[in-house]
């Protein structure tokens, strides 16, 4: 029998037309997600030729981009940025009403980031194919969906014909054996493989994380890394389904129940890559080797150890990212002034996110020149989080606790800092101005972000080790 | 859409390597429901200075590239985003083609939908085309080859299926939905299937 990798298989299930004479093939999209901001140009599309939406059904809508994260006063006003972003909101309401879309709006317990309440709901599978037009669609790899973002043509494409024109990309394996130290999160490891990979080494490929380590990862950290597959240009990531994947989906409001989910949970099992299948490349990482980690330039390959040195590089990229950051090369990257801290995205935002973070701060006080704010990944994350008690530990140590949504991850709704200041975030992407013009960033895990808040310095948590002391 | 063919002007460098789409334009650009009218925002905070005038220093502002259309960018440009806001806000600032020894997979994909014809080529073939920057060249779609001032010529490939949907002024829309009839068929095999 033929060994076949997870990506292939994926692949065959939904090729509608094969490639053919130097036409892309014809991809089935089982799941397609939107939100307000890339999303209006395509139903422009549709509407300019009068075309209806193919399958309404197989569409999810949410806001979450240019959603505030203030709380609403006493007349329910939301604080908006301006008026163009309340507008993108409303637009993407209309749509989804006029074409019979689902949309998780402001009336909904379930509105999130796209790529954290897709799967809470448990509307990300096995063995789907998702999109979204949005890069870190490669968050619901994790489940072994094969998930990529798109641009809103696509989108147009997708609503139009619930398919996309496609070629098929490479594969690229990264296999992580043995355990990760004490500590070390799915956030660091990450940044060190993009570290390793860099930022254009999967471009052209789909990434299946594979070994040991990966397996050893919750379903959270295994979005965590596939949400990053991006930053290393591969559209796509993908961990193979297992016991870990089938007991998180198990019971959640849009997975099958009964019989129908142990069917599909024996399918999903199926769709691991079969041993000696073949990658068109592969690259192996020592787990053990990982240490917490965070970024040091302006673009997220350039990642060093938080008790490393911002290195001595050449070159006209690095020297600009050098002067863009105000660091001095050589120089420690712990102790760097801090003013702002985000524990957010939908990297980072997730229950398990915001325990460790509030694990780092509890019974502290952040650092009074630092401005602190905790963005869960969806209403049913900050639901979860204000059952244990970490809404009070994040008020507690001077955070401010807000309305979910994508927030200083990308500062469209108003989230941002301001020139020149230095950003500690657990979001994903530390491009020159992405939380502000002229905004520093630097890439962390949440710990790693705690403990600069508290420090008002780019800190390392404490060790479990010392922290049991 | 109009065909593409050719495209003829000077060139313009910009050999910085990864050029995400938030520096092609920033994400505050991006609270609009259309496409059109982004081309003041394209690389805004690299064009413009905090006060709104141009910088003088920023290689688009310079008065001998003025009109250029054609962009020789560094390594891996388009990275980030998938925002199709960063190919629609160069085609509204007048550029038509981005050459570079790699373009991501997103950015390029939205780019060849809205006529800007996205050219991968050798580091040697960039070096040269970086060192000879501000030439005349003519971009031919039809035999995919980049003619220089000197009279070579430079083959490029690029996706076959994009190419065609250029040269003859079509978008793959109309291609997808004539495709309908297999989709419906793909989607009843299936649903027997589950
Ligand atoms: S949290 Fe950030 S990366 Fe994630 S969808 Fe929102 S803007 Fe994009």
């Amino acid at each position: 029998m033929e060994a076949l990798t997870l990506f292939e298989k994926l692949w065959r299930r939904h090729e509608v037309i094969p490639a053919e004479g130097g036409r892309p093939a014809v991809l089935y999209v089982d799941l397609h997600l939107i939100h307000e901001v890339t999303s209006p140009q395509a139903f422009a599309m549709l509407d300019a030729r009068g075309i209806p939406v193919a399958r309404p059904e197989r569409t999810l809508a949410t806001i979450d981009h240019s959603t505030p994260t203030g709380a609403p006063d006493l007349d329910g006003e939301r604080p908006w940025a301006n008026p163009a972003t309340r507008a993108q909101v409303e637009t993407l309401l209309a749509n989804c009403r006029r074409h019979g879309i689902a949309v998780h709006g402001w009336d909904s317990p379930h509105r999130g980031i796209v790529h954290v309440m897709a799967p809470e709901l448990g509307h990300t599978l096995p063995g789907m194919t998702i999109v979204c037009g949005d890069s870190h669609t490669s968050t619901h790899g994790a489940f072994g969906a094969l998930a990529f973002g798109i641009g809103s043509t696509e989108v147009a494409h997708v609503l139009a014909t619930q398919c996309l024109l496609k070629r098929k990309p490479r594969t690229l394996a990264v296999h992580v054996e043995g355990r990760l130290a004490p500590g070390v999160t799915a956030k660091d490891l990450a940044l060190h493989v993009i570290g390793v990979v860099g930022v254009d080494g999967g471009t052209g490929h789909v990434i299946e994380f594979r070994g040991s380590a990966i397996r050893a990862l919750s379903m959270e950290g295994r979005m965590t890394l596939c949400n990053l597959s991006i930053e290393m240009g591969a559209p796509a990531g993908l961990v193979a389904p297992d016991a870990t994947t089938i007991e998180w989906l198990r019971g959640r409001p849009a997975a099958p129940v009964g019989e129908d989910f142990e069917t599909a949970a024996r399918d999903w099992l199926s769709l691991a890559s079969d041993p000696g299948c073949r990658y068109d490349r592969e690259v192996h990482i020592d787990a053990g080797a990982v240490r917490p980690s965070v970024t040091w330039g302006t673009d997220p390959g350039k990642v060093v150890p938080i008790d490393g040195r911002i290195p001595v590089e050449a070159g006209a990229t690095a020297a600009k990212a050098l002067a863009y950051m105000g660091f001095a090369p050589g120089a420690a990257i712990a102790g760097q002034p801090v003013d702002v801290v985000f524990i957010g995205s939908c990297t980072n935002a997730r229950l398990p996110d915001l325990r460790d973070a509030a694990a780092v701060l509890r019974g502290h006080r952040i650092h009074p020149r630092v401005r602190m704010l905790v963005v869960p990944g969806s209403e049913a994350v900050k639901r979860a989080a204000e059952a244990e008690g970490l809404d009070a530990v994040f008020r507690a140590a001077g955070a401010e606790w807000r309305e979910p949504g994508c927030s200083m991850c990308i500062g469209m709704n108003g989230d941002i800092a301001r020139p020149g200041e230095l950003v500690v975030s657990t979001s994903n992407r530390n491009f020159e101005g992405r939380q502000g013009p002229g905004v520093r960033t630097v890439l962390a895990s949440p710990a790693t972000a705690a403990a600069s808040a508290l420090a008002g310095a780019i800190a390392a948590a404490p060790s479990p080790a010392e922290e049991a002391a | 859409m109009e065909p593409i063919r050719r495209i003829e002007s000077r060139s313009v460098a910009l050999p910085i390597a990864n050029i995400d789409t938030d520096q092609i334009i920033p994400a505050r650009f991006l609270t609009t429901t259309t496409r059109e009218g982004l081309g003041r925002h394209a690389f805004h905070d690299w064009r413009w200075l905090p006060d709104g005038s141009p910088n003088p220093e920023f290689a688009l502002n310079r008065p001998e590239h003025a009109g250029a259309s054609i962009l020789v960018a560094g390594h891996n440009f388009g990275c980030g985003s998938s925002r199709e806001h960063a190919p629609w806000a160069l085609v509204d600032a007048g550029i038509r083609c981005v050459i570079s020894t790699a373009i991501a997979d997103i950015f390029r994909n939205n780019a060849l939908k809205n006529g800007l014809v996205a050219i991968v080529v050798s580091a040697r073939v960039h070096a040269s085309l970086l060192e000879r920057a501000g030439e005349r060249l003519a971009i031919d779609l039809t035999h995919e080859r980049i003619e220089r001032e000197d009279g070579s010529a430079i083959p490029f490939a690029i996706d076959p299926f994009a190419r065609d949907c250029l040269l003859a002024g079509v978008d793959e829309l109309g291609w997808l939905i004539a495709r309908r009839p297999q989709i419906e068929a793909f989607e009843e095999r299936r649903a027997w299937n589950a």
